[in-house]
Order: C-alpha cells, then sequence, then structure tokens
C-alpha cells in the first residue's frame, strides 16, 4: 500500500475536521476509527445528541408553560420519548453520514478499526472482525479525545450508574435521576430529564456549580434551574453508591452530615480523561503529561518526531470547537505552513436554559491574576427583543483591561447564549476593546444589543440602564 | 458667529508648519492680540495672535503639522463674557462643524490613503482615538491579529506622544550611554536640507583676504561716547561691515544678484542678511535697504533682531528676501572659514576673530589688529575676479573708513 501523508487516529471533531484540512491541502491522508460510525463522542455520544434532546425537552417546556403566556394554548401537552429519541438518533445519523461523505469528497481513506501506533510512521488497525493491517506513513495525528472518569466507590453498570452515553438513551424518564457533578455535562442531562419529568437532585463536590465559567452567572444559572425544579447539594460530598434491586442510593456528606440519596438512575458526570492509553503512544516513548495527557509542544509535536497529538488527549479544555481547530493548525503545520490556536479566544458553553457561555477570563480569574480590570453589565429584562420573546433570564458581563480597555472575557447568560458569544469571541480575536463593541452598530430589536450594552456598561454609559 | 483662524501665510517659500505650543486652549476665552499658538517654520517660530475676541476651540494637536490656510481654531465671538471654560463639544454647532471640515479628518483620509487598503480599516475604537488625539495610524505599531491596531495601541501611542521628551530620553539610551538619539527640530531640519540643497546647487567658491581692524577700532574709540550718549545703544562692528559690504556690491554689482534657471536676475537694491546664532539654530534676518540706512538705523536693526530672535519673536517676513548675507563666526572666535551660500543668493561674506597678528606695515613688522575675510560666491554668476574685486574693496573700506559714509 502507498503511503501516507498523514494518519489520523479518532475521528471526533479534532480528527475528521484535521482529515478534510488535509485533504483540502492535498495531503494523502488515512483516518482511522475504532467505532463503525465516525465522528467520535461528539456526534455520537456527545454535544449533537445532547443537544437534540435539549432542544426537543425544551420545546416541550414552551409548549407546557411559556406558550400560554403568549395566548397559545395547548391541552394536553405530551411527551413521546420514544419518538424524541428516534429523532436524535436521526439526527446523529443525518451529521455522521455527512462527515463520511465529507471524507469522500476530500479524498480520505477511512479504516474501521482500532489504531496503534507500532513505530514512528506505523499505524497497526485492528478491526472489529478480528483482522490487522499496517499502513505506513509519514506523519501521525493522535485524535483520540477522552472518556468519562470513573468513581471508584460507583463504578459505571451502563443501567442504573451511568456516564453520559446511556444517560442519553434511556427509554423512559427516571423517576429518580441522581446527578454526581454539576458541570456542563451534568447540568445538560439533568436539564434534561427534569423537563422529561424526573426529579433531579446535583450533588456538586465544590461550593459551585458549572466551575470554570462566571461565578456570578453560575450562581445565577443555579438560581434558574432551581427555579425549574432541580435540587442542588453543593459541598456535598459523595463517598458511596449501593445498587440494590436496579435502585441506587449514594451516600454524601455535607457540612459534616451524613446524607442519604435514592435514585433510579445515577449520572456519574465529574469530568472527563484523556483516552491515551491503547493507540500505545507510550510503547514507542510518546511522553505524556502527569494527567496522563500526551504532551506536545506549541506545535502539536510530541516527543517522537512525526507524531503529533490534539484535542481532548493533550492538555487545554476538552471542547469539541478547540480540538477542530487544533486538528486544523497541525494539519497546516504538517503541510509546512503555518497554524495556530488562540487559547483566549475559545468559548465554553452550557446549554441549559437560560444558556451559560463564557470566554476569556472570568472576573476572578483576572482579579486572582493580579490584572486591573473594569467589568460592564446588562441585564436582558432590559433589552426590548428580550422583552418580546418573554425571556428575561440572564445578562451579558465584560471583563476589560482597565488601562487598555481591551476585552479580557465575555460572559453571557441567556436563552441564545452559545450564539450571542460569537461576538465577542470575534472581537477578543482581534485585541478589540470594549470600545470597538460600544461603538458597532447593533440591530434593533435583538438580543445582541445587549451585548453592546455591557459593552458600554464597561464606560459607565449604557444607554437602557443606570450606570453603576 | 464663529470666526476660523487659519494658519497665514507666512512667506513665499513656506507652505507648512507645526503648531508648536498652544498658548491658550479649548474653551479659553480670547481677546484680540493674544497670542494663540507658537507656529514653528523651517525658517522661524512665530507667535499667532487672536484677530477678535471669543471662545477659541482648537482644532489641531500640539506637534502638528499644518499646511498654509488649514483651520486650526475656532473662535466663537457669541460668547461675550469670559466666564468658565466652556466644554469644547458643546461649542461647536452642527451648522459650523459642516462649514468647517475638521483639518484632522481631512489628514487622517490622507494619511490613510498611503496604506494598503486592509490597514485604512480602524477599528470603532481605534478609529475614535486616531481622531481625537490626531495620531497617524501608519505611525502606530499594530499589535493586533496581523499586526492590526487594537486600541491598547492607539493609547500607548497618544501616552507617548503626551511623555514625548520622556520617551525621547529613554529611546536615546538604550542600555549605554554611547550615542543619545534625537529627533531634529524643523527647524534643524529644514536648516540640514537648505544646506545641503545650497551645496548641490551653487558652484561654490571662497576666496580669502585679511583686514586691519585698527582704523575701525580708533574710530570707533573716538565717537563711542557720543554716539552711545546720542543713541541709546552702542556703535558696533556689524554696522561698518555692512557699510562695507554695500560698497563693495555697488563697486562689484554681479555679487548682489542670483540665479534664476537661465537668468541672471541683479538686484539693485541692498538687503542685507545678517545671520545670528540663536538657542534654536542658525537663523538670518535681513536688514533692509542698507544702503539708505545711517550708522544709527543699522545698529537699532541688529539690535531690534537679537533681542526678538532671542524671544523667539521674529517674523517670517523678518527672514526673508534677503540679496546678500554676512556672516560673524568670529564672535565663537573662528578664525577663518567657508561659509555657505543663502540660496538664491549668490554671495556671503564672513567675518571672523580679530587677533593682535604680526603684520608688515612699510617694511617694518607691527603687530595689528587683524581680522580674516571670507567671501563664499557662486561661481556660476560670479567670476573670481569679481569676487576678489569684491574682498579687497571691503578690505579698503574698513582699513580706510573714511571711504564709508560715515554719518554718526
Amino acid at each position: 500500500m502507498e503511503k501516507f501523508d498523514v494518519v489520523i487516529i479518532g475521528s471526533g471533531p479534532g480528527g475528521y475536521i484535521a482529515a478534510i484540512r488535509a485533504g483540502q491541502l492535498g495531503l494523502k491522508t488515512a483516518l482511522v476509527e475504532k467505532d463503525k460510525e465516525l465522528g467520535g463522542t461528539c456526534l455520537n455520544v456527545g454535544c449533537i445528541p445532547s443537544k437534540a434532546l435539549l432542544t426537543s425537552s425544551d420545546h416541550f417546556m414552551f409548549a407546557k408553560k411559556e406558550a400560554v403566556k403568549h395566548g397559545i394554548v395547548i391541552d394536553g401537552v405530551n411527551v413521546d420519548l420514544g419518538r424524541m429519541q428516534q429523532r436524535k438518533d436521526k439526527v446523529v445519523k443525518t451529521f455522521t453520514g455527512g462527515v463520511r461523505a465529507l471524507m469522500k469528497t476530500n479524498k480520505v481513506t477511512t479504516f474501521e478499526g482500532f489504531g496503534t501506533i507500532t513505530a514512528p510512521g506505523k499505524v497497526s488497525i485492528k478491526s472489529s472482525k478480528g483482522d490487522t493491517q499496517e499502513i505506513d506513513t509519514k506523519n501521525i495525528v493522535i485524535a483520540t479525545g477522552s472518556a468519562p472518569v470513573e468513581l471508584p466507590f460507583a463504578k459505571f453498570d451502563g443501567k442504573t450508574i451511568v456516564s453520559s452515553t446511556e444517560a442519553l438513551t434511556f427509554t423512559e424518564a427516571p423517576k429518580k435521576f441522581l446527578v454526581i457533578g454539576a458541570g456542563a455535562i451534568g447540568l445538560e442531562l439533568g436539564s434534561v430529564w427534569n423537563r422529561l419529568g424526573s426529579e433531579v437532585t446535583m450533588l456538586e463536590f465544590l461550593p459551585r456549580i458549572a466551575v470554570g465559567f462566571d461565578l456570578e452567572l453560575s450562581n445565577l444559572l443555579q438560581r434558574s434551574l432551581t427555579a425549574q425544579g432541580i435540587t442542588f447539594h453543593l459541598e456535598t460530598k459523595v463517598s458511596a453508591v449501593k445498587i440494590d434491586n436496579s435502585h441506587a442510593t449514594a451516600t454524601a456528606t455535607k457540612g459534616g452530615e451524613e446524607m442519604k440519596f435514592a435514585a433510579d438512575k445515577v449520572l456519574v458526570s465529574v469530568g472527563r480523561r484523556p483516552f491515551s492509553e491503547g493507540v500505545c503512544a507510550e510503547k514507542i516513548g510518546v511522553e505524556l503529561d502527569e494527567k496522563r495527557r500526551i504532551r506536545v509542544d506549541k506545535h502539536f509535536r510530541t516527543n517522537i518526531e512525526g507524531i503529533y497529538a490534539i484535542g481532548d488527549v493533550i492538555a487545554g479544555p476538552m471542547l469539541a470547537h478547540k480540538a477542530e481547530d487544533e486538528g486544523i493548525a497541525c494539519i497546516e503545520i504538517i503541510a509546512g505552513k503555518s497554524g495556530h490556536v488562540n487559547y483566549d479566544a475559545i468559548a465554553g458553553i452550557i446549554y441549559t436554559n437560560p444558556e451559560l457561555a463564557g470566554v476569556g477570563l472570568t472576573e476572578d480569574q483576572a482579579k486572582e491574576k493580579g490584572m486591573d480590570v473594569r467589568i460592564g453589565k446588562f441585564p436582558f429584562r432590559a433589552n426590548s427583543r428580550a422583552l418580546c420573546n418573554e425571556d428575561l433570564d440572564g445578562m451579558v458581563k465584560f471583563v476589560a483591561d482597565a488601562k487598555t480597555d481591551r476585552i479580557l472575557g465575555a460572559h453571557i447568560l441567556q436563552h441564545a447564549a452559545s450564539e450571542l458569544i460569537a461576538e465577542a469571541v470575534s472581537v477578543i480575536e482581534f485585541g478589540g476593546s470594549s470600545e470597538d463593541i460600544g461603538r458597532t452598530c447593533h440591530s434593533h430589536p435583538t438580543l445582541s444589543e445587549a451585548v453592546r450594552e455591557a459593552a458600554l456598561n464597561v464606560e459607565k454609559r449604557a444607554l437602557h440602564i443606570l450606570n453603576r | 458667529m464663529s470666526i476660523e483662524v487659519k494658519i497665514p501665510a507666512v512667506g513665499e517659500s513656506i507652505s507648512s508648519g507645526v503648531v508648536s505650543v498652544w498658548h491658550k486652549k479649548s474653551g479659553d476665552f480670547v481677546n484680540p492680540g493674544d497670542a494663540l499658538f507658537t507656529l514653528e517654520t523651517d525658517k522661524v517660530s512665530t507667535e499667532i495672535v487672536a484677530e477678535n475676541a471669543g471662545v477659541l476651540e482648537t482644532k489641531a494637536a500640539e506637534g502638528q503639522e499644518v499646511k498654509i490656510g488649514e483651520i486650526v481654531a475656532i473662535i466663537d465671538d457669541s460668547k461675550i463674557a469670559p466666564q468658565k471654560a466652556v466644554p469644547a463639544e458643546k461649542k461647536a454647532t452642527p451648522e459650523n462643524k459642516k462649514k468647517v471640515p475638521a483639518p484632522q479628518e481631512t489628514k487622517s483620509v490622507a494619511g490613510a490613503k498611503q496604506k494598503s487598503t486592509e490597514a485604512e480599516v480602524l477599528s470603532p475604537a481605534v478609529r475614535r482615538i486616531i481622531e481625537e488625539e490626531h495620531l497617524e495610524p501608519a505611525k502606530i505599531s499594530g499589535t493586533g491579529r496581523d499586526g492590526r491596531l487594537t486600541k491598547g495601541d492607539a493609547l500607548a501611542s497618544v501616552e507617548s506622544k503626551e511623555n514625548k521628551e520622556d520617551r525621547k530620553d529613554r529611546q536615546a539610551q538604550p542600555g549605554n550611554d554611547r550615542f543619545t538619539r534625537k529627533k531634529m527640530s524643523p527647524l534643524r531640519r529644514k536648516i540640514a536640507a537648505q544646506l545641503v540643497m545650497a551645496q548641490q546647487t551653487a558652484a561654490i567658491l571662497t576666496t580669502f583676504n585679511e583686514c586691519d581692524m585698527s582704523a575701525v577700532q580708533a574710530l570707533r574709540a573716538k565717537v563711542q561716547d557720543g554716539f552711545t550718549k546720542k543713541n541709546g545703544l552702542k556703535l558696533g562692528f556689524m554696522s561698518f561691515f555692512i557699510k562695507a559690504t554695500v560698497e563693495a556690491l555697488k563697486a562689484v554689482p554681479v555679487v548682489n544678484g542670483r540665479i534664476e534657471e537661465e537668468d541672471f536676475i541683479q538686484n539693485n537694491f541692498y538687503d542685507i542678511g545678517v545671520a545670528v546664532g540663536t538657542e534654536r539654530g542658525l537663523i538670518v534676518p535681513i536688514v533692509r535697504d542698507a544702503d539708505k540706512k545711517s550708522f544709527v538705523e543699522l545698529e537699532l536693526d541688529i539690535a531690534g533682531y537679537a533681542v526678538k530672535a532671542r524671544e523667539g519673536k521674529l517674523k517670517i517676513e523678518d527672514l526673508q528676501g534677503g540679496t546678500f548675507t554676512i556672516s560673524n563666526g568670529g564672535v565663537y572666535g573662528s578664525l577663518l572659514s567657508t561659509p555657505i551660500l543663502n540660496p538664491p543668493q549668490s554671495g556671503i561674506l564672513g567675518m571672523h576673530k580679530i587677533m593682535a597678528r604680526p603684520v608688515a606695515i612699510d617694511g617694518k613688522l607691527e603687530v595689528r589688529p587683524m581680522m580674516y575675510l571670507a567671501l563664499s560666491y557662486d561661481h556660476r554668476a560670479v567670476d573670481g575676479k569679481d569676487a576678489v574685486t569684491f574682498l579687497v574693496k571691503v578690505k579698503e573700506c574698513i582699513e580706510d573708513p573714511k571711504k564709508l559714509p560715515l554719518d554718526f
């Protein structure tokens, strides 16, 4: 077989995007995927199916609770979970099928099987049927992603104690749904099943939810979700989960006091770990760091020439779009171009309602770094479109350098925060200031006006609120 | 009504200058005759005064280069009482804004035109700062994506502009003191350009002679007391040399002319430039119609210019249109030099230090107060014989001042 220019192991958003870019640049490219479908965690059991369910359940909530506010009376609103799940599966299938088509059009050779690096320039692929083949390549990109972290006292059984993968496929809403870990995944899946009828309790070890996001907005989100019926126990340490006849009882301590939580299903969403084992990167001497992530330099090069790594398997936030950008940059570097990822301009998003989105530094992070910052805020209750939408929850918050006015961080809590944050990301990418957004005409009436108003509030000149 | 303050036409060869200092600021009430700002040109710096009373609104920043006729301020005479400073924003009514294209706007457009299309697009905050602070975007280095200017870059530029002097000092010493780098003043730069231009244009040649100053010294000693009492100022050497020069120019008119393309223009008047060294550089005020002036008038002219030069109040017209120049390096101790022409003039006389030197007088060695004389001339217009004759004539007049129209 002909030698490849680049073999990418893992077809998640990092891997398949890298493959497309490599194809665009005329590299002879192979993509190795252990699963039957392309797309990795994100497309199959992560971002995409969860968003499908979040949107469906959000529509249900609208029909049930919000529509009437608009004068739309819908009697007997029910959920057909089977159809909801079918739609989700169809979304996933459409997307993964689309990726497969993209591989073809970009002349990427795909291999189904578990890829292992046997030596620099050699990848062995063991298919699910058991046969093995070896391919030669000039470069290898490890894009094997991550897997859910398991708790030693609450091992996944796939039925009662589950990871996000299974929590997306419940055929009926659990009566009592216990979520351990109030990060993005726990909050999103907790929201889905709360909306679909479960009694949801979330246990979080830290004194706050959504760690890594702006504290003020996280607290507001917690308030909204509590109002929606989710029970939160913060600073609560789970020590055991016992299964008895398909029912779970979790034991936890909160402020020295022991608590017990009964549940039909327990979601462990305490984070994800890099999926660095198995590719045999270690065997051939690819260095890992203390968190077992593959160690790379700025150009995504491991310590072994010709072997690169991107995405969740290396350091940095475990985000699909971060992996994508690294994939593009890595391939461009391999092709002799200059590739670069700006880690200050990568937003994180939790797709609850309201959505929580943040990019760059939070107010606290900036202050911890001893930076002199100015804050601009604007609540959506003062925004015309939010009022029309009957969607007043949330606010926009900017963190700007006190001297240069450069935007260091932007944080949005709003039903459409995931879309609204993009403006701030662009401006940050260009080194822009709050004044730059403040002096940019925003269409009226739109939610984006609140972004501008918050930017204006940095210099205490927002128009629709008293500036403080 | 708003009255525009424009950069006046200060001289034929001057098309631009720099607003070096505002003496009044936006919002100040000014009266006619109040000095508004100092205009620094390549020849001189001059104070521009208010012509009417009202509230001033400045339109040009200090350090900004301005063209003749450019509007640098507006005086609003509808406000009469000299009250508290009125914020500039409130005064500029939409109407007069329309009439008065803010000079900085046209400027920034012009500046941007020289740059690539991509760089013309500035972020809104940067655009505001550039316009308000009259910055040249091309001169700011961008730290944003692909070298774009960020607001921080613009603010840093403003700061460095405000701390210009500090910055210069810091720049001047990058870690050691073996070099000191300093931007030349516009005046210095113009002088440099003029000198090089003169050297490159004319065929400059210098001829030398010397003169015995005994007679002039004796004459001065004799009449000084009476002269001082009568006129309130001392009789100096310069007036003798101006008179001697006029006599010599009359004897050899070609030195008092200039070449203009293919023509030679003979000046039939005697406007003599007297080079004066100032803190800001060498400047040459003109003694007009020196042939018609008495010794007293000449001395008064020179003294007047010296004071004006020291105070930076020389006007452009004081420096324009000389037909011949006298330079006195002697005041600094120069024994001999080759002056450079002041174009388009064809000659310049160099005076030097008076030194007691042994000379042969009638075959006998005597010690006399001697001065070397130099005449640099444009050999294109002036022949060697004319030049030498001119210098000999000067020498004769100085050594025998009775040849001069002594009128004191």
